[in-house]
């Protein structure tokens, strides 16, 4: 009896670490626990369902089913100006829309922390150099210039999209980074391990990575969100994933015809209101990431 | 406070040069020339290749920089062959447009942002400040497009209460007042989605602000001396609050910028943001380039105002 009542005042008396944190963080706030739910439910229902859907079948054209109401000929959410299935048309284009979007962020994210951490951590020169290099990139009007590359790539298609994307969008990431990583160098534990030797790429990556990791987790979610929300964005202007993989945006471009838009309301309202929950969700589930990552800010 | 003005001016100099640089690289890099839209049937070989002498296309590449550069300084960017007038009148045009709407969008976004954020401070952890926090949240998660096409819809389409697309009807002759209400009026639903999704930036800083203000010595200092409550919040921590929001007022209007290109496109609104993608789909180069340069100019010049009011503002900043 005795020993089972120290066991659990020793476990009280630990703080919470890691996970068990996230998760009692997403415990005490509701909407961010179904914003997860509904986020997993989503995009693991859409990964499995569009290897099953038939992108020839489905990109035929066939007049007779032209702007089918949602309910007839066997078209759930009904069809589009081609007679091709809306819903099917939805889990494609969500599946293609969500894996650009971790791949740029991947992307983003990788090249991002490691500028951010090496100049945060030497300082001098190299990070002069590269906070200028930041800093225009910062001033740039980069939708306009993502566009004019995206015309001008003579064989545009999806890597080359990825790649004009990331090109522009590391930025953020090495900023914010480069902040973090120039105070925590600066900490007793990074000396001693410059006077015990340690060379300066396990200093960077072993020592200081690691720290930043709740910062890292949360910036990577919000600019998975945001990348959602520019790629559908340059699909809809037509300036994002070429014809051959649509993605949320194309089915939502369809709204630029007044009449499709006023009265076919079933062939962009779902794919917009998919991003809506997408972009709301992942954002949802940032925050509470966020709140965990920082003890003044937690609710739990 | 002038240093401070002159150094950040100075320091846009060389943002400038290689931003110009860039625009004019990728400029070099579209396919055609500017007279490959003057190119007819009738057209005769030799006297294109004559043209093309005569503007300059075969010197190299920094002196037909720097050609391009002096006429921009003076104010030519040559002619747009799509919409077949000078570039300069074009963007002088649609222009006016854009700053109409993005002045009507930076009202609003102030009419709307000051009060919520002032009240959700005010009264932190109430419902009211739980519901402003909410709603800031999801307007910075929305992406503009879609908010757009769904507010076309309904407030446009199906309940008919705006006009869904340009500036004014042709059946007002302009100067009178119905003209200019007609204006006003094809302006609102843009601009009301455009102040929607731009508050979250103005709301979060004030409510933080004004948060923090609550536990400074100044407040302590005036409810010591007896001053009621409300007078505080509207004479001492209001106005505290409020100063450093007009420093947002330059990101507010590169932001606005950027959005013109989905809510000009959606609302069918001719200003800049059209004419960019309009441009692009007719490869109407010599409007894109000065788009391009024109709009990183305001970016630019945009950051440079908030630093200075900031610097205005707040005199510690002047220090470094």
């Amino acid at each position: 009896m005795q020993k089972i009542q120290e066991r659990t005042i020793e476990l009280d008396g630990t703080p919470a670490t890691g996970f068990r944190v996230i998760w009692r963080e997403f415990k005490k706030d509701k909407i961010a626990m179904i914003s997860l739910i509904l986020l997993f439910v989503v995009i693991f229902g859409v990964l499995i369902w569009a290897p099953f859907i038939d992108q020839e079948k489905l990109m035929k054209i066939s007049l007779l089913d032209e702007f089918a109401e949602p309910g007839t000929n066997g078209f759930i959410l009904g069809a589009d100006q081609g007679g091709s299935d809306v819903l099917g048309q939805l889990i494609i284009g969500a599946r293609n829309s969500l894996v650009i979007a971790v791949i740029i962020t991947l992307i983003t994210g990788v090249s991002g922390i490691a500028i951010g951490i090496i100049t945060g951590y030497y300082g001098g020169l190299i990070d002069n150099i590269f906070m200028r290099i930041i800093d225009f990139f910062m001033t740039l009007p980069t939708l306009m210039i993502i566009i004019v590359f995206v015309t001008l790539v003579p064989k545009y298609n999806v890597t080359s999209f990825i790649l004009i994307m990331s090109l522009f969008l590391w930025v953020g990431t090495a900023r914010l980074v480069r902040s973090k990583a120039l105070s925590e160098s600066r900490r007793d534990y990074v000396n001693a391990s410059k006077t015990m030797g340690t060379s300066d790429f396990a200093i960077m990556f072993k020592g200081i990575m690691p720290n930043l990791s709740s910062i890292l987790i949360v910036e990577m979610t919000l600019n998975f969100a945001g990348n959602v929300g520019i790629e559908t964005g340059l699909s809809f202007l037509g300036f994002g994933l070429p014809p051959s993989t649509p993605s949320l945006g194309t089915l939502v471009s369809y709204a630029s015809n007044p009449t499709v838009l006023s009265e076919k309301w079933w062939v962009w309202l779902p794919a917009s209101i998919l991003i809506l929950v997408l972009m709301l969700g992942i954002n949802y589930v940032g925050q509470a990431l966020r709140r965990s990552a920082d003890v003044k800010q937690r609710l739990g | 406070m002038w240093k401070t003005i002159v150094r950040r001016v100075l320091v846009m100099i060389p943002q400038l040069f290689v931003l110009s640089m860039l625009v004019f690289i990728m400029a070099k890099f579209m396919p055609g020339d500017p007279f490959t839209g003057l190119i007819t049937p009738q057209t005769d070989p030799n006297r294109l290749e004559e043209m093309r002498q005569a503007a300059g296309f075969y010197d190299p590449w920094y002196i037909q920089y720097w050609h391009w550069v002096t006429n921009a300084l003076h104010g030519d960017f040559g002619d747009s062959y799509s919409f077949k007038v000078s570039v300069a009148s074009l963007i002088g045009e649609r222009g006016m447009n854009t700053l109409w709407l993005s002045l009507l969008s930076v009202i609003l976004v102030y009419l709307i942002a000051i009060p919520l954020g002032v009240l959700a401070g005010r009264y932190q952890n109430s419902f009211l400040d739980k519901s402003v926090v909410l709603y800031s949240f999801i307007s910075y998660a929305i992406p503009t497009f879609v908010l757009s096409l769904i507010f076309l819809f309904i407030f446009g389409y199906q309940l008919e209460w705006f006009p869904t697309s340009g500036t004014v009807d042709v059946k007002y002759d302009p100067g009178t007042f119905d003209y200019f209400w007609n204006k006003f009026y094809h302006l609102l639903l843009p601009a009301i989605t455009y102040a929607l999704l731009g508050t979250t930036g103005v709301i979060q800083y004030l409510r933080s602000e004004i948060i923090d203000a609550k536990t400074q010595d100044y407040v302590k200092t005036a409810r010591s001396k007896g001053i009621p409550m409300r007078k505080v919040y509207s004479r001492h921590i209001f106005r505290n609050s409020l100063l450093p929001i007009a420093a947002f007022l330059g990101f507010t209007i590169t932001g606005l910028l950027g959005g013109s290109v989905f809510i000009e496109t959606i609302f069918g609104y001719p200003g800049m943001g059209q004419l960019f993608i309009q441009a692009i789909m007719a490869r109407d180069y010599s409007v894109i380039t000065t788009l391009v340069m024109l709009f990183g100019f305001l970016t630019l010049l945009g950051s440079l105002l908030s630093d200075i009011i900031m610097s205005i503002v707040d005199p510690r900043i002047r220090i470094d």
